[in-house]
């Protein structure tokens, strides 16, 4: 009995660090691009170009990891867009992300336009790492993945210690905050947001290729279902902290195991379990909602120049 | 030794004929670029833009549809440019629409079956209109009592009310007589709209939208609350020391905007399909695309004509490129996308001016 139980906690957390890894990566790279000063809203745009360019080459050459770098640069690509819109052409961040939405969605449609339904015949497949997955459950729970989770495991403290403990992260919030004053200094605020930005990008298309590579292996339009909204809302309810997206990330994917727990009992009682389907919608909203009075009461706001074109001499 | 400078001026008269022409330019520029993406991908872009263009705004056949679509593009719009005009990014549309389809389904198979159709009709659009305007109420008190970031949480209300539409007609409301298809049964002939005689124009919501668009603009301009609505959008601080009550100005801005995408809604539903159905085919992302005409008319009501028209048409571009081309219709949002990016970054222009100045090296000297 006991066994079963611990079967299914190591399954329960096993299945929601799967299904929260994409918003993590994504949040992750959104985190040092707001934290920065630039908001990119064009997140599900970009995911969706890193899933179906990361599926279009590791279906063509039967190797994932190939498909994982087109991803990547894929998503810094749109990440550059972004930020020569925003910061060169100094344009409304909120319309810009939007656009970029639309872009993904149509390209990605246009990309992927043969390859619907297709199945990867190679996705991802999880590794286990040796000693520290004979763990009693959490073994199975967090050391039974694929390559793409691990990476998360290493960007989320790695990314944590560049913003709080170098000079690189104190000018990245410098530059967020009091863009002018981080100029006064001799900090290069273009470089600092076009670097930032880029790397938001390619982390949301490493989060897209994690989609269609491992998470569900296949292309299909719309693939990412909102994944990359939820992380914009992750970034705020982990109040720009990779220490505490990591834990919004995983709260968020238990929320897919839910759905799959709840579709019996609803079943049982009559009701279609396609109702199942609004709860990351609304979770995400009730997790705003949280983070929205932790806020108040910590009384910590986005970065102060988050979404504000910098201009010198303005 | 001469050298050229480039400086970059801000400008803040701007002349009529550029505000004009800029915008045009833009669109063209995103047209050639996703021209090259065809090429890229092996589309000819030269016989994709004939069949789009040519069938959506050259043959009376696609005209007729343009005006289809333009429908709840301009309800959807008009709502909007109220809320953007207070700054209060609705990107809800889609969302708000699709319960107004419910709000209409609900009247016509279940609530008012039977009843004839001077009392159905305008039932579903007051309903239509209700239901969208709650929806939206939910991100408008959110954000104004508690500071929640009004874009996510409408998003995320269109997946929920996506959602909804999908539980419907796969659950309670799957017809009885549609062959187990996960769809309603169809509206009663009372519960349908009139149509001008060949198109599928449903002119009630037509007139709707078109009575609204001197009515919303002058509600902008001439009435108070339209007066602190621009006020609040401009400086929210201002407002708040002009004794401007920000909850106010949210729950209006919002009840409009998701009230009229719900009555598009409605249309959509009671005017075309007469069912509910998949989402998907309700809306042809009347709610996204509705953001981008709202923002190309600077957030005018007068100029949503023009704009609607021109995504109208776009869309049955969409419609017509997956027909003949065999391409997802989906591929309509590239167009959509790069012309938004392409327009909000043509702002530049009219905001600063570049002067190529030619100067000595002395002069140099000075400058730096």
């Amino acid at each position: 009995m006991t066994n079963v139980i611990a079967k299914q906690i190591a399954l329960f957390i096993n299945i929601s660090i799967k299904a929260g890894t994409p918003l993590l990566l994504a949040s992750l790279g959104e985190i040092y691009a707001e934290r920065s000063g630039i908001l990119n809203l064009g997140l599900e745009g970009i995911m969706l170009v890193g899933a179906v360019t990361g599926f279009i080459l590791a279906h063509s050459t039967g190797n994932p990891l190939i498909g994982i770098i087109v991803s990547l640069l894929a998503g810094a690509l749109m990440g550059l867009m972004h930020a020569f819109v925003c910061v060169t052409l100094r344009a409304n961040q909120v319309v810009a992300g939007l656009a970029l939405v639309m872009i993904g969605t149509g390209l990605s449609s246009l990309l992927g336009r043969s390859y619907v339904g297709v199945a990867l015949e190679k996705p991802l497949r999880p590794l286990k790492i040796p000693v520290l997955s004979e763990i009693p459950i959490l073994g199975e729970g967090f050391f039974y993945h694929d390559i793409l989770i691990y990476t998360s495991y290493v960007l989320v403290p790695l990314l944590w210690f560049i913003l709080y403990k170098t000079k690189v992260g104190i000018q990245i919030r410098a530059v967020g905050e009091n863009p002018a004053a981080a100029d006064s200094m001799g900090v290069n605020v273009y470089l600092i947001r076009y670097a930032c930005t880029i790397f938001g990008g390619s982390l949301a298309g490493l989060a897209g290729a994690y989609i269609s590579l491992a998470y569900t292996p296949m292309w299909m339009e719309g693939i990412t279902v909102g994944k990359g909204w939820i992380a914009l809302a992750l970034v705020i309810f982990a109040m720009w902290d990779p220490l505490r997206a990591v834990l919004g990330a995983y709260l968020f994917g238990t929320t897919d195991v839910l759905q799959y727990w709840l579709q019996m009992p609803l079943q049982r009682r009559g009701i279609d379990p396609s109702i199942l389907g609004t709860l990351p919608y609304i979770a995400t909203i009730i997790a705003l909602l949280i983070g929205s009075f932790e806020r108040i009461r910590k009384r910590i706001g986005a970065p102060a120049s988050l979404g504000k074109p910098y201009v010198r001499g303005e | 030794m001469k050298k050229i400078r480039i400086r970059v001026e801000r400008v803040y008269e701007v002349p009529l004929w550029l505000r004009i022409v800029i915008p045009i330019i833009a669109i063209l520029v995103a047209l050639s670029i996703v021209a090259i993406i065809f090429l890229i991908q092996g589309i000819n872009p030269i016989i994709a833009y004939a069949e789009i263009f040519h069938d959506a705004f050259l043959t009376t056949y696609g005209i007729k549809f343009n005006v289809v679509k333009l429908i709840p593009l301009l309800l959807c719009s008009l709502g909007l440019s109220v809320a953007f005009k207070a700054n209060v990014w609705n990107i809800g549309a889609e969302g708000q629409l699709l319960m107004g389809a419910i709000a209409a389904t609900w009247i016509a198979l279940f609530k008012l079956k039977g009843y004839p159709s001077y009392i159905v009709i305008p039932a579903m659009y007051v309903l239509g209109f209700i239901f969208g305007a709650l929806w939206a109420l939910i991100p408008a008190l959110l954000k104004a009592k508690f500071e929640v970031n009004e874009i996510i949480t409408t998003l995320m209300m269109n997946y929920i009310a996506m959602k909804l539409v999908l539980f419907l007609i796969y659950g309670p409301w799957r017809g009885t007589t549609t062959w187990k298809y996960p769809i309603t049964d169809e509206f009663p002939a009372e519960a349908q709209l009139p149509l001008i005689p060949g198109t599928l124009i449903h002119w009630p919501s037509l007139l709707i939208a078109l009575i609204l668009v001197p009515v919303i603009y002058l509600f902008l301009k001439k009435t108070k609350i339209g007066y602190e609505i621009s006020v609040f959008g401009l400086n929210p601080n201002a407002a708040r020391y002009a004794g401007i009550n920000k909850t106010k100005v949210l729950v209006i801005v919002m009840l409009i905007s998701g009230g009229l995408a719900g009555i598009a809604g409605v249309g959509e539903v009671a005017g075309i399909h007469h069912r509910l159905r998949y989402p998907s085919s309700i809306s042809s992302g009347y709610g996204y695309t509705a953001i981008i005409t709202t923002w190309l008319a600077k957030l005018n009501p007068l100029l949503l004509l023009p704009t609607t028209f021109f995504f109208g048409g776009l869309l049955v571009g969409g419609d017509v490129i997956k027909i003949d081309l065999r391409l997802p219709s989906s591929v309509v949002y590239l167009f959509n996308g790069l012309i938004l990016t392409s327009l909000v970054s043509s702002d530049i222009l009219l905001r600063y001016r570049i002067r190529l100045l030619v100067v000595g090296e002395e002069d140099d000297k000075c400058h730096s």
